[in-house]
């Protein structure tokens, strides 16, 4: 992989999120309303029954960080969207660069994107909420990071299968994370599950990331090993979906789909 | 750097898009690779810039089997214009040249970029947005983006299309002076029979994915008795028997 390469690629993206208020302004505006919609409702549990009333940063932490998963994905696929939308596709595959640089690029340029969102929504939980993600100390960089890798995967297998079936996959891109958020136990413990179904949320890191998150806020103490296991199966995840990728870029070839795609 | 195609072919599913096609493009040699639509030119093109993989068959680009070779050194000597493909409409021109350069390791960058603007008209538009350009400037900023790593090989499909008159014969006279000045080898795929004419040193026809004719345009001119290329593709496109 070569820097300068990964460089290139990831200053298209930059070049384009700068040079557009609309589009700052729209990576601000979601995640805030997601802070603040949930941060009401959090309010209205608090003040209307005692259960609750201990739990109204849980449930605005997870948010938050669910919130990033979400911008995380969403933004790796958006910046693949952007190459089919613009018809700069061909353009991409026909220079000289390696398919892993294109997925380091995306990889990087969408933790960009996702902070311009998060880091102004998780700033203005704190006075209007009295919630703060960063209670959770040095552990929340590893529930971070695991969830980042996470989103990023989502983001590998969606952009796998617009390689392959082209923009008609490109309703999946926005479903996908829906289709997880029931197993990812974001807002309520993995026992609520049916037994089942909790032996599949298991298998994601997600169930990790948020148990995880409760208990270091509901307790005080850290839990190592869920931390390490999260991250451990995010990575799994991750080269999984390099995997898929590789094989869909090559089944794209046998297909044909890679030349004159656009809208 | 020159050109071998070898028993090239791709089928989806059941349907030959190219069948067993053979030639070869000799280094700074223009060959114009013409047909109906949907005869395989489109599909050639894309197996030849590693685009799509051939069913059976070899491509040879300078001495290197395409299937075999280092993709990243064979298409750092190669480009690509086509009016069905743009460049990012939210950056400006000279951003898209920027990265591009730089996907191509262009040594002295900007030099190049504003070397191309020059000859290529597009001074005054360096700082506007591709998407704001009329049809003939994105042509032409298609065109410099193609020409950004100086290729040894340039593939254009139909590089005047929708041009009005004047646009397209800035374009090609522009292609005549940079295949004077640069050792180049072009593939051409046009439906513009005078712009073929004008440009290639002989043509290839294709028809239902296979090749039905080649030579200099007089040569297949003379062959099928007409008096223009125009005339020439009218009767084998529409000859029933020829493939």
């Amino acid at each position: 992989m070569k820097l300068d390469k990964i460089y290139a690629l990831s200053l298209r993206h930059v070049y384009l999120i700068c040079s557009s208020l609309p589009r700052i302004i729209d990576l601000i505006y979601w995640p805030t309303v997601q802070i603040f919609l949930w941060g009401f409702i959090s309010k209205f549990f608090t003040l209307n029954s005692s259960f609750y009333s201990d739990t109204i940063g849980v449930i605005l932490t997870a948010a938050i960080l669910y919130d990033f998963l979400f911008r995380a994905s969403i933004s790796y696929n958006m910046m693949f969207l952007e190459e089919i939308w613009s018809r700069n596709f061909t353009n991409l595959f026909i220079a000289p660069i390696k398919l892993s640089e294109i997925i380091a690029a995306l990889t990087l340029t969408a933790i960009f994107r996702t902070l311009i969102g998060l880091i102004p929504a998780s700033i203005l939980a704190i006075p209007f909420f009295g919630v703060s993600i960063f209670k959770l100390g040095i552990p929340l960089l590893f529930l971070l990071t695991s969830l980042y890798i996470f989103g990023v995967t989502l983001g590998l297998l969606v952009t796998s299968g617009l390689l392959r079936y082209g923009p008609s996959f490109e309703n999946i891109a926005w479903a996908s994370l829906f289709f997880l958020a029931p197993l990812g136990c974001i807002y309520y413990p993995v026992e609520i599950l049916p037994m089942s179904l909790q032996v599949i949320a298991k298998l994601l890191p997600l169930v990790h990331i948020f148990e995880e998150m409760r208990n270091i806020l509901l307790t005080g103490s850290v839990n190592l090993v869920e931390l390490v296991k999260s991250i451990s199966i995010s990575l799994i995840y991750f080269i999984v979906g390099i995997i898929i990728f590789y094989t869909s870029y090559s089944g794209a070839k046998d297909k044909g789909t890679l030349i004159n795609m656009g809208e | 750097m020159f050109i071998q195609v070898k028993n090239l072919t791709k089928s989806f599913k059941d349907t030959f898009a190219v069948n067993n096609i053979n030639f070869e493009i000799k280094e700074s040699n223009t060959v114009g690779l013409l047909g109906p639509n949907g005869c395989g030119k489109t599909t050639s093109i894309g197996m030849m810039l590693g685009l799509i993989r051939p069913t059976k068959g070899q491509i040879i680009i300078g001495n290197e089997d395409l299937e075999t070779a280092d993709r990243e050194k064979i298409l750092s000597q190669i480009n690509f214009a086509s009016p069905y493909i743009e460049l990012p409409k939210k950056l400006t021109v000279r951003q898209n040249l920027e990265i591009y350069g730089r996907l191509y390791s262009v040594q002295s960058l900007k030099d190049k970029i504003l070397q191309l603007a020059e000859d290529l008209d597009l001074k005054q538009l360096l700082n506007r947005k591709n998407g704001e350009l009329s049809s003939g400037q994105k042509n032409r900023v298609s065109l410099a983006k193609s020409l950004i790593n100086s290729p040894k090989i340039l593939f254009l499909d139909e590089p005047t299309a929708s041009l009005d008159p004047d646009t397209g014969d800035y374009i090609r006279n522009y292609i005549l002076t940079y295949k004077k000045k640069n050792k180049v080898t072009i593939l051409l795929a046009s439906h513009n029979m005078s712009e073929v004419e004008k440009l290639c040193d002989s043509i290839i026809m294709m028809k239902n994915g296979k090749i039905v004719d080649r030579g200099t345009c007089k040569e297949i001119i003379k062959k099928h008795g007409r008096d223009n290329l125009e005339d020439t593709f009218l009767k084998l496109a529409r000859s029933k028997n020829e493939t």
